[in-house]
C-alpha cells in the first residue's frame, strides 16, 4: 500500500502555520510530499485514514500534549516519528522519546538538518526488511550476523555489555536513543536509573571504537537524552 | 428672613448624627413602674405588629411566666434558642447572642433589660449584650421598670424599703432612640395582682408585701412618669441646641466629684450625676491615691464606686497626692471645674483639727472662684472607725504592734533596773528616744501606740506616786504631758515622712518602669528585639506573665508574637480579639467576659487597634488602678513600636515595587534595544535578498544566519533567568562525563570562536560526576562565550577542568589574556543587568546572572578573579562523590 518510494509522503502536526508553511518550502523541493494537520487530534485522525512514511509532530499542541499524540500513535502505528521541541524541555523529549518517538529536532532548526534526520528515519523504515548483515561507517565495519566489529581491518575484542550497546546504537543508527532504553535493553529494568554503568561503558567503546575517543565521529553523546550513533 | 433659614453647619451636623444613628441599631423602651404593667405584653403586640409589616425579626430572650396571653402574643414569632450555661453544677439559660448576631436579623426583642447574666457570659449584664446587638446596627426591643435605673435606685429604695440589686446606669439608658411608657393606675395593677397575673418570682410574697402597697405604688408611678417627662423636656432642649455646639453640654459647668471607698461615696456620685444631668454639665470623677495602701475591701469598693461613675457618664481621673484637698483643687482647675461636690466629713472634730482642718476646710481655703458642695453622708452600717482609719500602710501591722510592744517590755525591764541610779526624768527620755527609734521602722498606727503605752507605762511604774496614773506634782505632769505631745509629733511626723518616701519610691519605680521601657523600645533595632525587651520589663514589674498580639501581615487577623510569656488559649484568643475589634478593656478586672485570665489592653493608636497586649498576674493577685495605668502606659508605648514597624513594613513594600519598577524599566529598555538590532538585520536582509544576485545573496544569509543567532541567545537567556526567578528551574542531576560537555558547549559556539585562539585541558581520567548536563553546558558555553565577547579579537582563551580531591570537588576554569576584571566591577558582577564596559556585542548583561543561578541550582559556586599574568579566571566549582560500582560482565 505504500506508495511512491521516491516521493515519501509526511504528516506535519503543528498548530503554527509559520512552521507548517517553511516545513513545506524546505521539504516540498527536497521532494516530499506533505499534509498538515493543526492539532493533535486532527493530525491522530489523519494518521489513522491515510498511510504515511512519518510524521513530525510539535510537542506543545493546543488540544493535547505531543506525548500523549505519541502514546496513542503507537498503539496501532509504527510510523516513524520526528518531535520538534524548544530548547529546555528535556524532560519532554525523553518522555515523548521513551514513548516511541524516534527522534527529535531542537526548534530552531536548519534545513540540512531536518532533512539529515529525515533522511535517517525513512531509511531506517525502508530498511526494517531486508537488514544487511554487514554494514561500514567510515573505518568502522560491523557485521551483527558474526558480531564482528573491526576498525581499519583490525577486529575489536568488546566485551558482551559493549556489544549489545553497540548494537543497539547501530540498528537505530543517525537516530537517539535513550538512556532508559539502553538500560532496559542491556541491564534490564531494574538498571533503568544507573546511567553510571552506561557512561562508564560508553567510554570504554569510544576507546576502542573511535580514533580520537575524546571528540567520537560515530558514537555521539546527546545531552541530558542519549546516545545517537552517526554513520558518516 | 435670612435668621429663619437654617443654619448650613447644623443641618450638617443633624445629618451626622442621623448617618450615626441610622449606623447603629435603634433602641427601643417599653418602660413601666413596676412588674406587672404590661411591659412583656406590650413589646409582643408591638413585634406582632413588625412582622406583619415585614420586619425580620428574632425573640432573643423574652419571660412569658407561663402566662397564657403572653404567650399566645409569642407565637408566631421566630425564637433564637437560649445557650445552656452550666454553672456550679446548675443548668442556667441566657439569651444566645452569638447566634443573634449570626443570624443579623433586623429586629431583636429582649426582655427585662437590668437583667444580670450567669458567670461565664460574655457580658455580665444583659444591657451590655444589648450595647453590643446596637453597636452591630440591630434594632432591639427592650422592657425596664423604674426601680431598675441606677439614679433612681436610691428613690426607689427610700420609697419602699426594698433594695435594687440590678440596676442599668443612665448613660445605657440615654441610648434609647424611643421610650414608651406603659402605664396602669394602681388600682387595676393590685387587681392583676390579686387576680395572681403578676409573676413576683419565687421568694416573692414577704418582699411583694411591702412594695406593692397603695402609696408606693402611686410614688413609683409619679417617679416613673416624671423620668419620661424629665427626658422628653431634655430631648426638646437638645433639638432646639442642634448644631449650636459640638458638646452635649450646654450650660458650660463641668462638676467635679471625690470619689474614696466609702459606702456614702456611691451616694455622693450618684447625687453628682443627678446634678449634672439637671445642669446639663459634664462632670469629673476624682479618686485621690495616698500614701495609705488601702485594705483588698476597700480597695474593691474604691473600683466599684469609679466604675459606677464610669457608667453614669463621668470622665474617672485618678491622682496620686497626701494631699488630697490641693489634690482635687488642682484636678478640677486642669479640667475646668466649676464645681467640687464632696461628701461631709464623719471624722471626730477633733482629729480634722489635728490634721489642720477638714478635708471641706482645707478646700475652702483653697479653691478660690470654685464652688464647694458638701453632700451629707448617709447613715451606712459601716463606719470605719478612729482605729481603722489609722491603720498603717503596712502588710503585716500584727507583727509591728507585737515589735512596738517587744520593745517597750523590754526597755521596762531596763528602765526598772536603770531607775534608782538615773531617776524616773531620764528613764522618760530613754522611752522617748525608743518611740522615735520606732517611727523609723514601722507605721503610724503603732507608732502612735507606743507613744501611748510608753506614757502610760511611764506614768504608772515611774512617775511618784508608783502604780497609779496618778501624777503629784505640777512639774511631772506638764512633764509627762510634753511627753506625750512630743512623742505623738515625732513620731507620726517622722511616720509621714517615711510614707512618702516610699509613695515617692513607688512613683519613681514606675517612671522608672517607664523610662526602661522607652530606652530599651528606642534602642531595639528590629520589631522583636522591641516587643521581646517591653514584654519581659512587664513580666517582671508585674509578676506575671505578659503576651503581645497584633496583625502582622495585614490579613485582619491577630496573631500573638513568640516573645510572649502567657500562651493564650483559644478563649484567650477570643477575648483579645473582642478587646482589638472594640478598642476597650478587656478579660478579668473588666465588665467585659471577667472570667478570663488575662486583662486585656487594647493597643490603640489614633482611631485604630494596632494588637493587644495581655497581661496575666496570678489568680490571687490583684491589679492597682496604678497599675492598670502603667498596664496601659505600656501598651501605649508599644502601640507606638507595633506602628513603627507596620508604617517601616509598608514602607520596605513599597521601595521594593520601586526598585522592581527600575528593574522592569532597564529590563524593558534593554530587551527592546537587543531585540531591535537584529530584527533590523533580518527584516533588510530578507528585502535584499528578493533582489540580489547570487553573489551578494551568500552573504546575506551569513547575516540572516548571525542575527539570528543573537536573537535565539537572547530569547534563551531571558527565559533562563525567568526560569530562575520563578523557581522553577528544577536541575535534573544525573552522571556526566566532563569531555561530553565540553564538547557539546563548544559545538554551539564554535563561529563565535572563530577569532580567538581556543585551548581546552581535560584530564582523560576524570571521573563521572553528578550535574544537569544542560545546565552545565550552557555555563560552560557562556563563560567561554563571556571571555571571546569581553576581549579583543585574538585573544587566547583556555578551559580547563579537574578533580580536587583535597576537597572534593570538580572544577571547570575559563581563563583569557584579556583586559581582565575592574576591581569595582567584581562585586557587581553577578547581577542581572551587569554589562561589561569592553562588551562588543552589547547583551543584557544577563549571562553571569544565569550562570550563577545555574551552577547554584546544582549545588556549586562560582568565582571570578584575576589571572596572574593577566586577564580574567572564572571557576566553577561542583560537588563530587564518586559514583558506585559497576557490575563486572
Amino acid at each position: 500500500m505504500k506508495a511512491d518510494p521516491a516521493r515519501p509522503e509526511i504528516l506535519v502536526i503543528d498548530d503554527e502555520v509559520q512552521i507548517r508553511r517553511l516545513l513545506r518550502l524546505t521539504l516540498e523541493p527536497a521532494g516530499y510530499r506533505l499534509s498538515e494537520a493543526g492539532t493533535g487530534q486532527l493530525g491522530l485522525t489523519e494518521a489513522a485514514t491515510r498511510q504515511f512514511d512519518a510524521i513530525i509532530l510539535d510537542l506543545g499542541l493546543p488540544d493535547c500534549s505531543g506525548v500523549e499524540v505519541v502514546r496513542r500513535l503507537r498503539e496501532w502505528s509504527r510510523v516513524p516519528v520526528l518531535i520538534l521541541s524548544v530548547l529546555a524541555a528535556e524532560d519532554d523529549k525523553v518522555a515523548a522519546l521513551d514513548a516511541g518517538a524516534d527522534d527529535y529536532l531542537t526548534k530552531p532548526f536548519g534545513a540540512p538538518e531536518l532533512t539529515a534526520r529525515l533522511r535517517a528515519l525513512l531509511r531506517r523504515s525502508v530498511a526494517d526488511e531486508d537488514e544487511p548483515a554487514a554494514m561500514a561507517f567510515g573505518d568502522l565495519t560491523v557485521d551483527l550476523a558474526a558480531r564482528v566489529v573491526s576498525r581499519a581491518g583490525t577486529d575489536v575484542s568488546l566485551t558482551a555489555r559493549e556489544y549489545s550497546i553497540f548494537r543497539l546504537l547501530v540498528m537505530h543508527r543517525g537516530k537517539v536513543v535513550t538512556h532508559r532504553q539502553i538500560l532496559r535493553e542491556v541491564w534490564g529494568p531494574k538498571a533503568e536509573g544507573n546511567t553510571h554503568y552506561l557512561r562508564v561503558h560508553m567510554t570504554h567503546l569510544r576507546q576502542k571504537l573511535e580514533a580520537d575517543p575524546h571528540r567520537p565521529r560515530h558514537l555521539k553523546t546527546e545531552s541530558g537524552i542519549g546516545f545517537r550513533f552517526v554513520t558518516e | 428672613m435670612a435668621d429663619q433659614r437654617p443654619d448650613p453647619d447644623a443641618l450638617l451636623a443633624s445629618l451626622k448624627r442621623e448617618e450615626a444613628q441610622s449606623r447603629r441599631g435603634r433602641l427601643k423602651v417599653f418602660f413601666g413602674m413596676c412588674p406587672g404593667v404590661g411591659k412583656t405584653f406590650a413589646m409582643l403586640r408591638a413585634a406582632q405588629q413588625e412582622l406583619r409589616d415585614g420586619t425580620d425579626l428574632v425573640v432573643g430572650v423574652v419571660e412569658t411566666h407561663k402566662r397564657a396571653d403572653t404567650e399566645a402574643l409569642l407565637a408566631g414569632l421566630p425564637v433564637i434558642p437560649r445557650k445552656q450555661i452550666i454553672y456550679r453544677g446548675t443548668e442556667l439559660t441566657e439569651m444566645d447572642l452569638e447566634a443573634i448576631l449570626a443570624r443579623r436579623p433586623k429586629l431583636v426583642l429582649v426582655d427585662e433589660f437590668a437583667h444580670t447574666n450567669a458567670p461565664g457570659s460574655r457580658h455580665p449584664k444583659r444591657y451590655q449584650d444589648v450595647i453590643e446587638l446596637l453597636d452591630a446596627g440591630l434594632d432591639v426591643f427592650t422592657t425596664l421598670n423604674v426601680q431598675h435605673l441606677e439614679s433612681r435606685a436610691d428613690a426607689v429604695r427610700q420609697i419602699t424599703g426594698a433594695m435594687v440589686q440590678e440596676t442599668v446606669p443612665d448613660s445605657v439608658f440615654e441610648l434609647a432612640d424611643q421610650i414608651e411608657l406603659i402605664d396602669l393606675p394602681p388600682e387595676s395593677l393590685l387587681e392583676r395582682l390579686r387576680e395572681g397575673k403578676v409573676y413576683l418570682g419565687e421568694r416573692a410574697n414577704a418582699a411583694a408585701e411591702g412594695f406593692f402597697k397603695d402609696a408606693h405604688l402611686t410614688a413609683l408611678r409619679e417617679l416613673a412618669l416624671r423620668f419620661v417627662a424629665e427626658r422628653v423636656d431634655k430631648r426638646l432642649r437638645e433639638l432646639r441646641a442642634t448644631g449650636a455646639s459640638q458638646t452635649v453640654w450646654r450650660s458650660g459647668e463641668r462638676l467635679l466629684v471625690a470619689v474614696g471607698p466609702s459606702p456614702s461615696s456611691t451616694q455622693l456620685v450618684r447625687w453628682t450625676r443627678r446634678m449634672a444631668a439637671a445642669q446639663g454639665a459634664a462632670w469629673i470623677a476624682v479618686s485621690v491615691e495616698s500614701s495609705r495602701a488601702l485594705s483588698p475591701d476597700a480597695q474593691r469598693r474604691l473600683e466599684q464606686n469609679l466604675a459606677l461613675a464610669r457608667e453614669l457618664g463621668a470622665e474617672v481621673v485618678v491622682t496620686h497626692a497626701d494631699d488630697v484637698a490641693a489634690a482635687l483643687v488642682r484636678v478640677a482647675l486642669q479640667n475646668n471645674a466649676t464645681q467640687i461636690v464632696v461628701g461631709q466629713s464623719r471624722n471626730p472634730r477633733w482629729l480634722d483639727l489635728l490634721r489642720g482642718g477638714s478635708l471641706v476646710d482645707r478646700l475652702l481655703r483653697r479653691s478660690g472662684p470654685i464652688d464647694i458642695y458638701v453632700v451629707p453622708a448617709e447613715r451606712s452600717a459601716e463606719k470605719p472607725g478612729l482605729w481603722l482609719s489609722l491603720r498603717p500602710a503596712v502588710n503585716s501591722p500584727g507583727r509591728e504592734y507585737g515589735e512596738v510592744a517587744g520593745v517597750l517590755a523590754g526597755l521596762t525591764i531596763a528602765n526598772w533596773f536603770l531607775v534608782p541610779h538615773t531617776g524616773y526624768l531620764a528613764v522618760g527620755l530613754v522611752y522617748l528616744l525608743a518611740v522615735i527609734t520606732l517611727s523609723l521602722r514601722v507605721g503610724r498606727g503603732p507608732v502612735f501606740a507606743a507613744g501611748v503605752l510608753s506614757a502610760l507605762t511611764w506614768n504608772f511604774l515611774f512617775i511618784p506616786p508608783l502604780f497609779t496614773f496618778v501624777i503629784a506634782k505640777f512639774e511631772d505632769g506638764m512633764m509627762f504631758g510634753t511627753y506625750f505631745a512630743v512623742a505623738l509629733i515625732a513620731g507620726q511626723l517622722t511616720a509621714r515622712i517615711r510614707a512618702q518616701e516610699r509613695n515617692e519610691r513607688l512613683r519613681e519605680e514606675r517612671a522608672t518602669a517607664l523610662f526602661h521601657l522607652t530606652q530599651a523600645l528606642s534602642a531595639a533595632r528590629t520589631l522583636d528585639d522591641a516587643v521581646f525587651a517591653a514584654l519581659r520589663q512587664a513580666d517582671r514589674l508585674f509578676a506575671g506573665q505578659t503576651a503581645l498580639l497584633y496583625d502582622h501581615d495585614g490579613s485582619a487577623e491577630l496573631t500573638p508574637h513568640f516573645a510572649g510569656s502567657f500562651t493564650l488559649t483559644d478563649k484567650e484568643r477570643g477575648v483579645a480579639d473582642w478587646c482589638w475589634r472594640n478598642r476597650k478593656n478587656a478579660g478579668r478586672f473588666t465588665d467585659t467576659l471577667p472570667a478570663s485570665e488575662g486583662f486585656h489592653v487594647p493597643l490603640v493608636r489614633e482611631d485604630r487597634a494596632v494588637g493587644v497586649f495581655v497581661l496575666r498576674v496570678p489568680s490571687d493577685a490583684a491589679l492597682t488602678l496604678a497599675q492598670r495605668d502603667l498596664a496601659g502606659s505600656f501598651a501605649t508605648q508599644l502601640a507606638l513600636v507595633v506602628e513603627r514597624e507596620q508604617l517601616r513594613a509598608s514602607g520596605e513594600r513599597e521601595k521594593l515595587l520601586a526598585e522592581s519598577e527600575k528593574l522592569h524599566r532597564a529590563l524593558l529598555d534593554g530587551v527592546s534595544h537587543e531585540l531591535k538590532t537584529p530584527l533590523a538585520v533580518l527584516s533588510a536582509a530578507a528585502e535584499s535578498l528578493a533582489t540580489a544576485d547570487d553573489s551578494t545573496r551568500a552573504s546575506l544569509a551569513t547575516e540572516i544566519r548571525t542575527a539570528t543567532r543573537r536573537l535565539n541567545r537572547l530569547v534563551n537567556n531571558l527565559l533562563d533567568q525567568t526560569r530562575l526567578e520563578s523557581g522553577a528551574l528544577q536541575p535534573r542531576l544525573d552522571w556526566c562525563d566532563a569531555h561530553d560537555l565540553v564538547n557539546a558547549a563548544l559545538d554551539g559556539i564554535r563561529e563565535s570562536l572563530a577569532a580567538h585562539p581556543f585551548e581546552s585541558a581535560v584530564p582523560d581520567d576524570l571521573p563521572l560526576f553528578r550535574a544537569d548536563s544542560a545546565l552545565m553546558e550552557q555555563v560552560i558555553a557562556n563563560l567561554v562565550l563571556n571571555a571571546a565577547l569581553h576581549t579583543p579579537d585574538g585573544t587566547p582563551i583556555f578551559l580547563a577542568a579537574g578533580l580536587d580531591q583535597a576537597r572534593a570537588r570538580i572544577f571547570f576554569t575559563v581563563a583569557d589574556r584579556g583586559p581582565g576584571l575592574p576591581p569595582a566591577m567584581r562585586e557587581r558582577l553577578f547581577q542581572k543587568f551587569q554589562r561589561g564596559d569592553a562588551a562588543r556585542a552589547g547583551g543584557l548583561g544577563l549571562g553571569l546572572s544565569i550562570i550563577r543561578g545555574f551552577v547554584a541550582a546544582q549545588g556549586g559556586e562560582i568565582v571570578a578573579g584575576e589571572n596572574p599574568g593577566g586577564g580574567a579566571v572564572f571557576t566553577v566549582y561542583l560537588p563530587f562523590t564518586p559514583h558506585g560500582r559497576v557490575p563486572s560482565e
